[in-house]
């Protein structure tokens, strides 16, 4: 925690208070019919996507998602308005209203996509890692992967060739107990998904991913690792989510009260704040700022989303391909 | 007896021609013919054209039916004399039938072909045919073009003399640079050819863009002339089509370019599928369209002709002689006009910017007259 | 004179030529050079058919090999292609299509339109297609109608050396993704091919030979077999338009078009499967578009509904041949005659 400024910590709290408030309120929205379509929520998780992008370079660094994607997305620097907008489906959304919550992505951000197939990421992220390798930008290449992912024969393949291409790229595994509505200690045969790294030659470790200094501490490792040249690295990151598998979910088959408990011990911002204020780093007023700031901010960018028209006739036929 | 006889032959009209279908007969059994009288019509996949006798004599069979496709060199017709019978006639095409399928198997390979030399570090393409002693012919091609335009000529100017033809660089199988694309520049080249050949002097033919080019060296090397025919030729007034320019560098597929090319035709049945895929396959190789282009700043900037050289065609020692097709769509037939009395000119009037093809008779007439020794 | 070169060679100068000219083209796949972590020779292999053979000894840095992992390194490829190298990866037998097909067509065929049109995707999947080998139902498939489905993706079939050196190199030099799809049958296949680069454009049918009575659009293999029937047929004064539509998407389909309004007939060659085909495509097409000109019933001539078959007596009649081309279009003449 000491290798980081105040401005550091200050933009980490931000960047998960965004993003809280971000899934909060379109659990809301949604709620209200104000936006169709599949929807998976992030909040809980908040630690995992701050605590590792914040290390991250904009233009050299690769990001792979999942459908659970808007806490990366946010993280890795991508435009609120423009996702909001997306998410409604409208005019001046980051991918022009096309794509919607499973496929936002900013590739000039580093940020190649949230991904509507379990285990589509990590491939893909072998070769974000390869051009840089072969470009020698020194970026690296980071998949993050839920454990229903993680149970995937891409995953194996990539994490396999990543390993014998020696390529910077890191394997981070967000896993929050369940694959859709299965649990994770039943699906993932050898419990923890960490033990996997052996088995492709990297090194794996298990993180508890509601501690932001913890998940930035073993990201860095990772990153200086790949940045050193050494090869890829795997993270298991036990964490939560605090909403279903999406918008819908009644949710049946997690325990009672289970969400509320988490909220109450396990929460990563107010983990991260009393952190913080213990060591007088910050103060509660500081929090309190940035917390109205980033409701203002969010109560404008949907605002802004709810006003803007939908995509024209002629967008249907466009960005099919760069020429035909 | 059948020593009077002749055969006529299926023509081997540039490098790429195998065979040959006899489209029309123009002359019927018993006609009495003259060497260069159009006696039928021939097809090929790149090009359809009439077939000029090179023998004179009365016909005597007609040996290919229309429709029938034949390898080059197969016979399609026996001339000879009113007096020969009709048993010798067969006799003869037996022997003619034989001959020539034992001269196939064996043949095959020892066909010319084109050469490369390196003229100013460039690799330079040319063809190489006939080897008459005395002054040879070199013949220089167009914007655009290659040694193969001159399929129809080479052969026949062959008979009496070495003719060359040669791709200029950035074009056919040349070396695809070009610095300013001038017509100055080609000049250069050009005289740079014939000394790395060693001909210190030639008959030059150019068509179009090639006219203006040999004319520039005529008048920078007169002594490597010893005469000029100017084919449809540039440098001789300040007009160019350059929408056609245009459109010609700009076509990428065949419904593009087929029109432009039938603007060169006064007959645009000429313009063939193989004829347009030749040309998309030189227009498709990397480095062309730069060429092209550098060609068409360099001799058109502005949409007229930069060089005209009409002083110095009045200036030539050298006989002269411009032939154009009264129809030409891309320089005017007008240029030909007032060039002095030395110039003989001649407009063909069925024909465009290719006389050499639309009437290669005539043309391979006019220039092997010109060039008589 | 020109010389020649075999299908196999043009692919492995076309891929040469373009590693040349730009560093970020890379070649990738299992076995492209052979070899690698082997005790004996690197190189070994250069791909199962010799494809790439002497690529990674003349370019090591840009030609890798890769575990046998399609899912994995077609991925990898995509990857690579959205962040800045524009890879060649080679799928070996297109059959291999179901262990990497969500890298292909959810992945590279949609980040495109999904993303708003701000990636582009510069990645060419190399893969052997068709049957004539002998290698039976899993390495003989033809499927590039699979592809031709798949908004975002471009699909090409080279029917001859030529075509296959100038249209690999416009697939690298594309800025989309590009499947192309080689037949195996073709790579011993000799003809003039020039020494430098030269593209073909995308969407562009090369007409092979013109006639009057009937249409023949054929693709990749088929091509030379419809050639073969053409000549035939010609010797019985019945001339053949050929077509080879070089792209299956793009497809030209206006060349097609404009001879059906000539000839009045269709025959279409298609080594796939009979149904969801190109050839019930171009058929579908012509019908829409120029039902009024068509004076016959439109033939295909295609592989029947089965997997491809391993027997050789089997194969060859799963197989369209020339004669089978020849009486198609006799069929249809002999209709419009009646």
């Amino acid at each position: 925690m000491l290798q980081l400024s105040r401005e550091e910590l200050l933009q980490a709290y931000r960047r998960m208070k965004t993003i809280r408030e971000f899934e909060e309120r379109l659990h809301v929205e949604f709620g209200n019919g104000e936006f169709p379509g599949f929807v998976h929520l992030y909040a809980g998780e908040e630690a995992s996507a701050v605590g590792v992008c914040q290390q991250l370079k904009e233009d050299v660094d690769y990001i792979a998602s999942t459908h659970r994607g808007h806490g990366h997305s946010i993280a890795k620097g991508c435009d609120v308005d423009a996702m909001m907008l997306e998410i409604f489906g409208k005019q001046g959304g980051l991918c022009k209203g096309k794509g919607g919550s499973m496929h936002i992505a900013d590739l000039d951000k580093g940020m190649m996509g949230a991904n509507g197939i379990v285990g589509g990421g990590p491939p893909l992220v072998c070769g974000a890692a390869l051009s840089a390798k072969h470009l020698k930008t020194g970026g690296v290449a980071i998949a993050f992967v839920g454990d229903g992912g993680s149970n995937q024969g891409t995953t194996f393949e990539a994490m396999n060739l990543a390993a014998v291409w020696k390529l910077p790229a890191i394997f981070i595994f967000e896993n929050n107990g369940y694959a859709e509505s299965t649990a994770s200690s039943w699906s993932v045969a050898s419990g923890d998904i960490a033990k996997r790294a052996d088995a492709f030659g990297m090194p794996g470790k298990i993180v508890n991913g509601h501690d932001f200094f913890a998940v930035y501490e073993a990201a860095k490792e990772a990153i200086d690792r790949a940045r050193e040249g050494e090869g890829p690295s795997l993270l298991e990151f036990k964490l939560n989510r605090y909403y279903g598998h999406f918008e819908g979910d009644a949710q049946t088959y997690r325990g009672k009260d289970e969400v509320k408990r988490l909220r109450q011990e396990k929460d990563c911002l107010k983990l991260f704040r009393s952190r913080v204020t213990e060591t007088q780093l910050l103060d509660e007023r500081q929090f309190a700022e940035i917390d109205d700031e980033v409701t203002g901010l969010i109560e404008n960018a949907v605002m802004k989303a709810k006003a803007a028209p939908y995509p024209t006739a002629a967008e249907l036929h466009t960005d099919v391909y760069v020429s035909y | 007896m059948s020593d009077t006889l002749k055969a006529v032959v299926m023509p081997k009209w540039g490098l790429a021609m195998s065979e040959g279908m006899l489209a029309k007969w123009h002359i019927a059994e018993g006609a009495e013919i003259k060497s260069g009288q159009e006696i039928c019509d021939i097809e090929t996949s790149k090009i359809a054209n009439a077939m000029e006798s090179s023998v004179t004599g009365r016909v005597l069979r007609r040996v290919a039916q229309e429709g029938t496709t034949l390898p080059v060199g197969a016979l399609i017709a026996v001339v000879g004399e009113g007096t020969t019978t009709s048993g010798d006639v067969d006799a003869f095409i037996n022997r003619f039938e034989q001959e020539f399928a034992t001269a196939a198997k064996e043949s095959s390979a020892e066909e010319a072909g084109s050469q490369t030399i390196d003229v100013g570090g460039r690799k330079i393409n040319y063809l190489k045919l006939g080897d008459a002693a005395g002054v040879p012919i070199i013949l220089v091609h167009g914007f655009g073009a290659d040694l193969n335009t001159w399929m129809f000529n080479q052969p026949q100017l062959a008979q009496t003399h070495t003719v060359y033809a040669f791709d200029l660089p950035g074009h056919g199988q040349s070396d695809k640079l070009v610095a300013e694309g001038t017509v100055a520049e080609f000049a250069k080249a050009t005289a740079g050819f014939m000394d790395a050949l060693q001909v210190a002097r030639a008959h030059l033919v150019g068509q179009s863009l090639g006219g203006a080019i040999v004319l520039q060296l005529a008048a920078g090397h007169p002594e490597k002339v010893a005469s000029l025919t100017l084919i449809s030729s540039a440098g001789l007034g300040p007009d160019i089509n350059m929408p056609y320019v245009e459109a010609f560098i700009g076509a990428t597929g065949r419904r593009d370019l087929k029109p432009e090319l039938e603007k060169l035709f006064a007959d645009p049945q000429l313009v063939s599928r193989d004829m347009i895929n030749d040309v998309l396959k030189y227009k498709r190789m990397d480095g062309v369209d730069k060429v092209l282009r550098t060609i068409a700043a360099g001799a058109f900037a502005g949409g007229k002709q930069s060089a005209v050289l009409r002083e110095q065609l009045a200036a030539a020692k050298a006989p002269v002689q411009v032939i154009f097709g009264a129809q030409d769509q891309i320089i005017p037939a007008k240029h030909a006009e007032g060039l002095g009395g030395n110039v003989k000119v001649r407009i063909i009037p069925q024909a465009s910017h290719m006389p050499h093809m639309e009437a290669a008779g005539e043309v391979n007439r006019l220039i092997a007259e010109l060039a008589k020794p | 004179m020109a010389r020649k070169l075999s299908f196999r060679n043009a692919v492995n100068e076309a891929l040469a030529l373009e590693m040349e000219r730009d560093s970020r083209v890379i070649v990738m796949g299992e076995d492209v050079s052979g070899g690698t972590g082997s005790p004996g020779e690197t190189d070994a292999w250069g791909g199962p058919f010799g494809v790439t053979k002497g690529l990674s000894k003349r370019f090591p840095d840009q030609v890798l090999d890769t575990p046998i992992s399609e899912s994995g390194f077609i991925g990898a490829a995509v990857g690579a292609a959205a962040s800045g190298l524009r890879p060649v990866a080679e799928l070996m037998f297109v059959d291999f299509m179901g262990v990497c097909f969500d890298q292909i067509f959810n992945q590279a065929a949609k980040f495109r339109y999904m993303f708003g049109g701000k990636a582009t995707t510069p990645v060419v999947i190399r893969c052997m297609i068709g049957g004539g080998y002998r290698a039976a139902a899993q390495h003989s498939q033809i499927l590039y109608s699979v592809f031709t489905h798949i908004p975002g993706l471009k699909c090409a079939v080279p029917s001859s050396p030529y075509e296959a050196k100038g249209l690999l190199i416009q697939a690298i030099r594309e800025d989309d993704p590009v499947m192309f799809f080689e037949h195996k049958m073709l790579y011993d296949v000799e003809e003039e091919v020039p020494e430098g680069a030269y593209t073909i454009p995308f969407g562009e049918a090369n007409l092979l030979r013109e006639g009057k009575d009937v249409t023949i659009v054929a693709l990749g293999r088929m091509v030379m077999l419809a050639m073969q029937a053409a000549d035939a047929l010609a010797k019985d004064k019945i001339t053949c338009d050929v077509i080879d539509p070089r792209t299956t998407s793009p497809l030209d389909v206006d060349t097609i078009l404009d001879s059906v309004e000539n000839t009045g007939r269709l025959v279409v060659v298609d080594e796939s499967h009979p149904r969801c085909s190109m050839a019930t495509d171009i058929a579908a097409l012509v019908a829409q578009e120029a039902f009024d000109a068509l004076k016959a019933p439109i033939q295909m001539v295609t592989a029947p509904h089965t997997p491809v078959p391993f027997s050789p007596a089997l194969e060859d009649l799963y197989l369209p041949s020339a004669d089978k081309i020849s009486a198609a279009v006799r069929k249809i003449r002999q209709k419009a005659a009646a």
